[in-house]
């Protein structure tokens, strides 16, 4: 047994579970946790177990092509690492964008926030708190009853539902139950009546079908989604609203359906997101586990900029700061360029550094593989039966703000936003929680975690039209430029300029930090959401947020690692994001010192 | 296979669907597909017939961004192609089941339908570190592809990581990440290349074995025909302004705003083969160029490698559009290489008409 610095009880002593694959999620995730004897989590480790080295490959490239590059780092936060890169390149080089350049990016990011929350609450963290076998038995006009009750929304009529149960009854029957095989169907974790769970299962479906108009934003904008083009500078989309050859550009067609996509979207979310939200938080009130880090650390760097090409706090309509020991009356200042506030630690990742740093700054980051167990591995390099995790245990690095472990996400942000007394995040925040009669500590749990998620979303959709609306206004005023090409060719360049750029991710906290030398990208580094939130423990053996999280829950069978993965799932992990860098060929990786 | 035998019209006759319009779907079908209305019974009998195949969609090093292209398809939607058309028993983007319970499902299908599931690959597998820079289950990646693999009755190679390495096999390629064709070699393999692949180029590959029983013609590259042999710039809406010369010379320029050719800025669909011009993306809403930026080159081979995205293309001679990926540029080795693409198909084939004599 012992205790980290921040404060958590570990105890290996219990039996070892292991969860590999973590599925629902992005990349590749390895849970292990050891359980006491009454089945209760007292230790927990996470490990990212993939790494494709993206930003060595970014190397001696244009850095015009680098957000091509970054967005494969993720294809279902898509977008988010491409807007990062352009805007690192573009604080780098001095480079500025028009004003509907920035309202475009903004309604793209949104239209991200939106999409992703959606698919990432009923199609990767539902069936966490949903029993699709227990909906066979529902009476479908108890669940119009239900569904009437707490929402407009107009498929809702007892005819619905029974064809919806018929067509899962049927599905169940054939004995082929494709990605439901193997659920933990009839598990005691599951809290809610048939009633709810066969509405969820019709809402899953809906959504899945839905979601795929939401994303068609960013096919007017970028061409497609996923993976849509940026362009430093601004948008290539040029817009042309009723001159020769406006066919070819943006014009009032395109907009009238982006107009009515946002409409679409917003009455999807509150109709159908928000109050299944709320209806299944409802029955799950007394779960109150997951908190981890999130009373204590937050981190948020701010996004969606109201002003053009102004990146600080009071410019940006998501909130930006720190909180620290769970001192809500203080926000602390975020600065990324600061070499002192953010370092990432290797102590127990799949890497080490060559002058034993403890820690170091993205811009003078230094990343070399070094894949090795520690000896208490149960195992070996081809078939790991048990990590040690006094050794190194993760492809994932160990981020630390002024040395602490920080939570970042949508509660990090609604926390954040609620502190500074911000309407717009402390308002339904305070609804949600009197709604359902829970005090704000309710907020530091895995429920509070997916709660923040689904208000986002929400706020997510209305600020969409507010950016359509701002997008027509500047139109009205005359206002069509997309791009600013005045920097665009490398001989406009400084000779050696170094950049970053950030945004809030789906996820949380996202950085790119650039160096741009003779016209090519000499250093380039990530620091995304799930390095912070997935982090191994650092150096001083201060766990991150995933493994803080897991600690002190009762399983209600350890043999089906649910209340595992509904933790996991809270904080939507993201593991291609958090993979870093490796030298070519095994070697050492040269870096650039930035003094 | 004692296991009863749920077809797709079953599954529709379930949902209430009438007879009528489960013709009228079939007629919509085999003209998506292209088809003349004479093979339209041929796709009812495939409909009422077949069960749902088990598909292993297994992941390597990747972005998922296949994944979430797949579940954008509008026709088919991915909802009915899930429930209705195939049986999806293991996607780790999906699944209900984690851990153990997850990776069991394996061994049953393997056990169960041994040469008559499909394997879905996205991503790829590194082979540095002895494989060990993409772990599953505590092993490599590349062990679980060739075990799962092994009894497949083909692999289809989802998107440009599986089907030709993508960004993380970009020089320097750090963890030797390689392509599933160049790992798995005694399968047939459908590559549906693409970052990410139009969505419903990749339900319709899967829309097609299963509605004629047999693998789409590919290409020499392993690519399905009916997506992949054009040039983007053959069908190109913007054609006829690279035609007449007339060009965007910058961003934002007049060219800009009238929709002239993006050649100048570039655009890279002269030597890009895809459906992207005439399909489009996310229900036909748009493709790259429409919106104003040129074509990246994301479905060919080493397109990361093949010069900076904004520089123009050189030697693009107005060739026809009647040249295809297996005429330009190719040499004998052409030959030989479709010679055994097209053995492995026709056994594929017969393979899937055996099944099928079976269940019938």
């Amino acid at each position: 047994m012992s205790t980290t610095p921040n404060g958590f009880t570990l105890d290996n002593s219990g039996r070892r579970l292991v969860v590999d694959p973590v599925t629902r999620i992005e990349g590749h995730l390895r849970c292990e946790v050891n359980v006491d004897e009454n089945g209760v989590i007292r230790n927990a480790v996470s490990s990212g177990t993939m790494w494709r080295g993206l930003e060595v490959i970014l190397k001696g490239r244009d850095p015009r092509d680098a957000w091509a590059f970054t967005q494969r780092i993720c294809g279902v936060c898509t977008g988010t690492h491409a807007l990062t890169s352009v805007r690192a390149v573009e604080n780098a080089l001095g480079i500025t964008i028009p004003k509907n350049a920035n309202i475009i990016r903004n309604l793209m990011q949104l239209t991200l926030y939106a999409h992703d929350h959606l698919v990432h609450f009923y199609h990767l963290h539902a069936l966490d708190w949903v029993d699709v076998v227990s909906a066979l038995s529902a009476d479908p006009r108890k669940t119009s009853e239900l569904a009437q009750s707490i929402s407009k929304w107009p498929k809702s009529s007892p005819g619905y539902f029974a064809d919806l149960q018929a067509r899962v009854k049927k599905f169940v029957e054939s004995g082929q139950l494709g990605p439901f095989k193997n659920g933990y169907w009839g598990s005691p974790a599951y809290k809610l009546p048939p009633e709810a769970n066969l509405m969820a299962v019709a809402h899953y479906l809906e959504a899945l079908d839905f979601q795929k108009e939401i994303v068609k934003i960013h096919a007017v904008f970028g061409g497609k989604n996923p993976h849509p083009n940026w362009l430093v500078g601004g948008m290539a989309c040029a817009i042309n609203l009723d001159g020769d050859g406006a066919n070819g550009a943006v014009n009032i067609e395109r907009l009238a359906l982006v107009g009515s996509i946002i409409d679409r979207t917003i009455e999807f979310i509150d109709q159908v997101y928000v109050p299944d939200l709320q209806a299944i938080a409802s029955f799950y009130k007394d779960w109150t586990y997951g908190g981890g880090i999130s009373s204590q650390n937050l981190l948020s760097y701010g996004d969606v900029p109201g002003v053009a090409n102004d990146y600080s706090a009071s410019s940006l309509l998501l909130p930006r700061g720190a909180i620290v020991g769970g001192d809500l009356s203080t926000i602390h200042e975020v600065d990324l360029t600061d070499m002192e506030q953010i370092k990432e630690h290797v102590t127990h990742s799949w890497y080490k550094y060559p002058n034993g740093e403890d820690g170091l700054h993205p811009w003078a980051g230094v990343t070399e593989p070094h894949f090795e167990l520690g000896p208490k591995t149960v195992g070996d390099k081809k078939r790991i039966e048990a990590l040690d995790e006094e050794g190194k245990y993760s492809y994932i690095k160990a981020p630390r703000w002024r040395g602490h472990a920080m939570e970042v996400g949508p509660l990090a942000r609604y926390v954040i936003g609620y502190a500074q007394g911000n309407p717009e995040f402390k308002e339904p925040t305070d609804k949600l929680l009197r709604d359902l009669g829970l005090p704000l500590e309710a907020l530091f749990t895995t429920l509070g975690r997916t709660a923040a998620r689904g208000l986002e979303a929400s706020w997510a959709a209305h600020k969409m039209r507010w950016c359509y609306d701002e997008l027509i206004a500047n139109l009205k005023a005359g206002d069509s430029a997309t791009a600013n090409p005045a920097k665009w060719e490398p001989e406009t360049w400084p000779k050696e300029c170094r950049g970053v750029g950030f945004t809030e991710a789906p996820r949380g906290a996202l950085g790119h930090w650039i160096v741009v030398k003779d016209g090519k990208i000499d250093n380039y580094q990530a620091v995304v959401p799930t390095t912070w939130n997935a982090s191994p423990r650092d150096a001083a053996g201060n766990i991150g947020a995933y493994e803080a999280a897991l600690l002190n829950t009762p399983m209600a069978d350890p043999e089906q690692p649910l209340e595992i993965l509904r933790t996991l799932h809270s904080f939507d992990p993201c593991l291609a994001c958090s993979t870093h860098v490796m030298a070519p060929d095994g070697g050492e990786l040269t870096q650039i010192r930035i003094r | 296979m004692k296991k009863k035998v749920t077809t797709f019209y079953d599954v529709m006759e379930a949902r209430g669907i009438s007879r009528r319009d489960f013709m009228k779907f079939c007629t919509t079908t085999a003209a998506s597909m292209g088809l003349a209305s004479s093979m339209v019974p041929q796709v009812v009998h495939a409909m009422e017939n077949k069960p749902r195949i088990p598909i292993l969609w297994i992941h390597g090093l990747e972005c998922t961004c296949c994944s979430e292209s797949f579940i954008r398809s509008a026709h088919p939607l991915a909802s009915d192609v899930v429930l209705s058309m195939i049986s999806l028993d293991y996607d780790d983007t999906l699944m209900a089941a984690a851990g153990h319970q997850a990776e069991a499902i394996l061994d049953e299908i393997r056990e169960e339908y041994k040469g008559n599931y499909i394997v879905a690959v996205e991503g790829n597998p590194p082979l540095n570190n002895d494989g060990m820079f993409c772990i599953v289950g505590g092993r490599s990646f590349l062990d679980q592809l060739i075990e799962v693999s092994k009894d497949a009755l083909a692999v289809v190679a989802w998107g440009s990581c599986a089907s030709n390495g993508c960004v993380q096999a970009a020089a320097p390629n750090p963890t030797q990440a390689t392509p599933i064709k160049k790992v798995i070699t005694d399968k047939p393999i459908i590559n549906v290349p693409g970052c990410p692949p139009i969505s419903e180029v990749m339900t319709g590959v899967l829309t097609y074995i299963l509605t004629f029983g047999k693998l789409p013609e590919l290409d020499r590259q392993g690519r399905p025909k009916m997506f992949y042999s054009q040039r983007i710039h053959d069908k190109c809406y913007r054609r006829p302004h690279f035609d007449a010369g007339q060009f965007v010379e910058k961003w934002d320029d007049e060219g800009a705003r009238k929709g002239w050719c993006l050649y100048k800025m570039g655009c890279k669909g002269p030597t890009t083969y895809n459906a992207c011009s005439s399909i489009g993306f996310n229900e036909g809403t748009s493709f790259p160029i429409k919106s104003g930026h040129g074509c990246i080159g994301c479905s060919e081979e080493n397109f990361w490698d093949n010069g900076p995205f904004y520089e123009r293309l050189t030697h693009v001679e107005g060739f026809g559009i009647e040249s295809n990926a297996d005429t330009i540029g190719m040499g004998v080795a052409a030959g030989t290489a479709a010679a055994i693409g097209v053995h492995a198909v026709a056994s594929a084939g017969k393979q899937l008409t055996k099944k099928d004599a079976e269940n019938t």
